[in-house]
């Protein structure tokens, strides 16, 4: 029997079967660029509560993975949840909510984090831009949008009725059915500069801008999550489609899900839900660099207990990337030292750029040193891996 | 076997004859030599429909007078795979029971784990998919075969599913 476990990871990975997916058709919502995606002969899976291209006509993965990293791709991330928050205290309260350092942020900066819950887990990781100090674009993970929005909700009410809020109150607004493209890749850069007066040379990784693009006035934040050079484009609804058309011609073509999970654990970037959750801390993630240097000792942060707790003493397990022998270890693979299990792979693929298996995983703390050698068991079989740094690849980022 | 075979390009010879009757002589050549070549596609076919296959998308070709049946995966299963990277094949000499694990097909998007559609031991494996796994790819009940089995009960093939009943299996 073989078992075409493509729709099994689906499945997994994607939260629903091709059989329940054909029932649930009418549940799953849509972002704007649907219909587009249908005339571009996308095969829509269903992915964090939408229906999402997972790849485009005959285009394999590889081949438009590979697309990416040497020309340019465009995906479509409208599914992810954009919001803005403001008002004079709205620095203190994402401060509140996240251990980043937001005041020290400088206007049109974006940098990653991640919400905390009470016990340090992990309820989401999310990109953060400042606008200034009373005005913040944050954009969170679609699978996460019902758990964010309540928590933000929850956390809005009770700093709004504080003293904290006495110089002021934050709002949050979401933006709902907007538009967000991610232009990724080497030629990325040039495609977009031939459309645009502004400088892009300015826009370095990191720092975002209102850009003129062909008529339209378009938030642009230089990065993405493919290791590439790169953008993410915000549009209003109305204008979602007409942009789409206007970035995917050549050399630019049009990326699924596939080739996005396979770029982004390459450049060692973690999936929420896969290598991130709620029983994770950003110390045992790997993230400890999100955590602000004025924020690690004193910062008064959700979950600031349990982080400052694991950046002391050790944290009981780590994130790491390893490189392994023969078969490719997938998500939930056991880690060996000897006969002792040590943790778990969390994502691994057949790296289409290295030509590597490679995967991400938790492992015991103390085995977490790069060059450790381990096992993981893949179909009953143990095979050698070892602790590799991350990412895989050597990112590509414009920085001036 | 060699007068069938004869029988097989006899007969074709006169269809093609006929057909000369009916068309001009300059088309029928090529037309007459592609019917050869067809009969006798037909004539390897009567092998070919020995092929059975299971639910699971796995292949088994089986010639009755080796008793060894090809095993190989699906044109259906390999599109839904996508480009397969990397293929594990058992050892030679293995004696596998139906429905056991044999091996696994990985793409980059997912492993597929490969159970045998047949009990027997393992005469030999495709080492050409080490280096070129994209076989399966391009030519997955040919070129792209994974291992073959010497039956020790063939009548388990009865149990599994013709061509077409395969393929009804997952278009509804």
């Amino acid at each position: 029997m073989l078992l075409l476990r493509p729709t099994a990871i689906v499945q997994r990975t994607f939260k629903a079967s091709t059989r329940k997916f054909s029932t649930e058709t009418s549940q799953l919502r849509r972002t704007g660029l649907y219909d587009f995606h249908l005339e571009n002969k996308a095969k829509m899976v269903p992915f964090a509560g939408y229906s999402m291209p997972l790849s485009y006509g005959d285009v394999g993965q590889v081949a438009s993975h590979n697309h990416v990293r040497t020309d340019a791709g465009l995906f479509d991330v409208g599914h992810m949840v954009q919001s803005n928050f403001r008002g004079a205290t709205a620095t203190q309260f994402l401060e509140w909510l996240t251990p980043s350092s937001l005041s020290s942020l400088k206007p049109y900066s974006s940098i990653l984090s991640v919400i905390l819950n009470e016990k340090g887990g992990i309820i989401d990781d999310t990109i953060v831009t400042k606008h200034a100090e009373d005005a913040f674009y944050v954009v969170t993970n679609a699978g996460r949008k019902d758990r964010d929005l309540a928590w933000f909700q929850e956390k809005l009410e009770q700093w709004n009725t504080s003293e904290n809020a006495k110089d002021g109150s934050v709002e949050m607004e979401v933006l709902e059915n907007w538009g967000l493209l991610a232009l990724q890749g080497p030629r990325a850069a040039s495609y977009l500069q031939a459309l645009t007066s502004f400088d892009l040379q300015k826009l370095t990784f990191g720092t975002s801008a209102f850009v003129p693009l062909e008529g339209f006035n378009l938030h642009v934040a230089r990065g993405g999550y493919t290791g590439e050079d790169g953008f993410e484009i915000s549009i209003p609804p109305s204008e979602t489609v007409e942009v789409a058309k206007i970035l995917m011609k050549y050399p630019v073509q049009l990326t699924g899900l596939g080739a996005r999970d396979s770029l982004r654990l390459e450049a060692g970037m973690c999936l929420y839900g896969n290598d991130l959750d709620e029983d994770t801390s950003p110390v045992e993630a790997g993230l400890s660099w999100v955590i602000g240097k004025d924020r690690k000792e004193t910062g008064e942060f959700v979950g600031a207990e349990i982080v400052r707790e694991h950046l002391r003493s050790s944290p009981p397990r780590r994130r790491v990337g390893f490189v392994i022998d023969g078969a490719p270890a997938r998500q939930g693979a056991k880690i060996f030292s000897g006969d002792e299990s040590v943790g778990i792979i969390t994502s691994g693929i057949p790296s289409p750029t290295l030509n590597k298996n490679i995967a991400m995983g938790y492992v015991k703390n103390g085995l977490h040193k790069k060059g450790t050698e381990l096992e993981v068991e893949v179909r009953n079989r143990r095979r050698r891996a070892a602790v590799t740094s991350m990412p895989f690849i050597k990112p590509n980022y414009w920085r001036g | 076997m060699q007068s069938i075979l004869r029988r097989t390009l006899a007969s074709s010879n006169s269809l093609s004859r006929c057909r000369v009757n009916i068309t001009s002589r300059a088309v029928s050549r090529p037309f007459a030599f592609r019917t050869i070549v067809k009969s006798s596609y037909v004539f390897l076919t009567l092998h070919e429909t020995a092929k059975k296959y299971t639910v699971e998308h796995e292949c088994v070709a089986f010639d009755d007078s080796t008793g060894l049946g090809v095993i190989s995966i699906t044109d259906h299963a390999q599109s839904s795979l996508g480009d397969v990277v990397f293929v594990e094949l058992p050892q030679v000499g293995t004696e596998v029971a139906q429905h056991d694990q044999i091996g696994a097909v990985e793409s980059v998007k997912a492993a597929s784990d490969i159970y045998a559609p047949v009990s027997g031991m393992v005469e030999e494996i495709n080492d050409t998919l080490a280096d070129q796994p994209g076989l399966l790819n391009k030519s997955p009940e040919e070129k792209g075969w994974l291992c073959k089995i010497k039956l020790s009960d063939p009548s388990e093939l009865e149990k599994l599913m013709n061509e077409e009943e395969y393929k009804a299996s997952y278009e509804h």
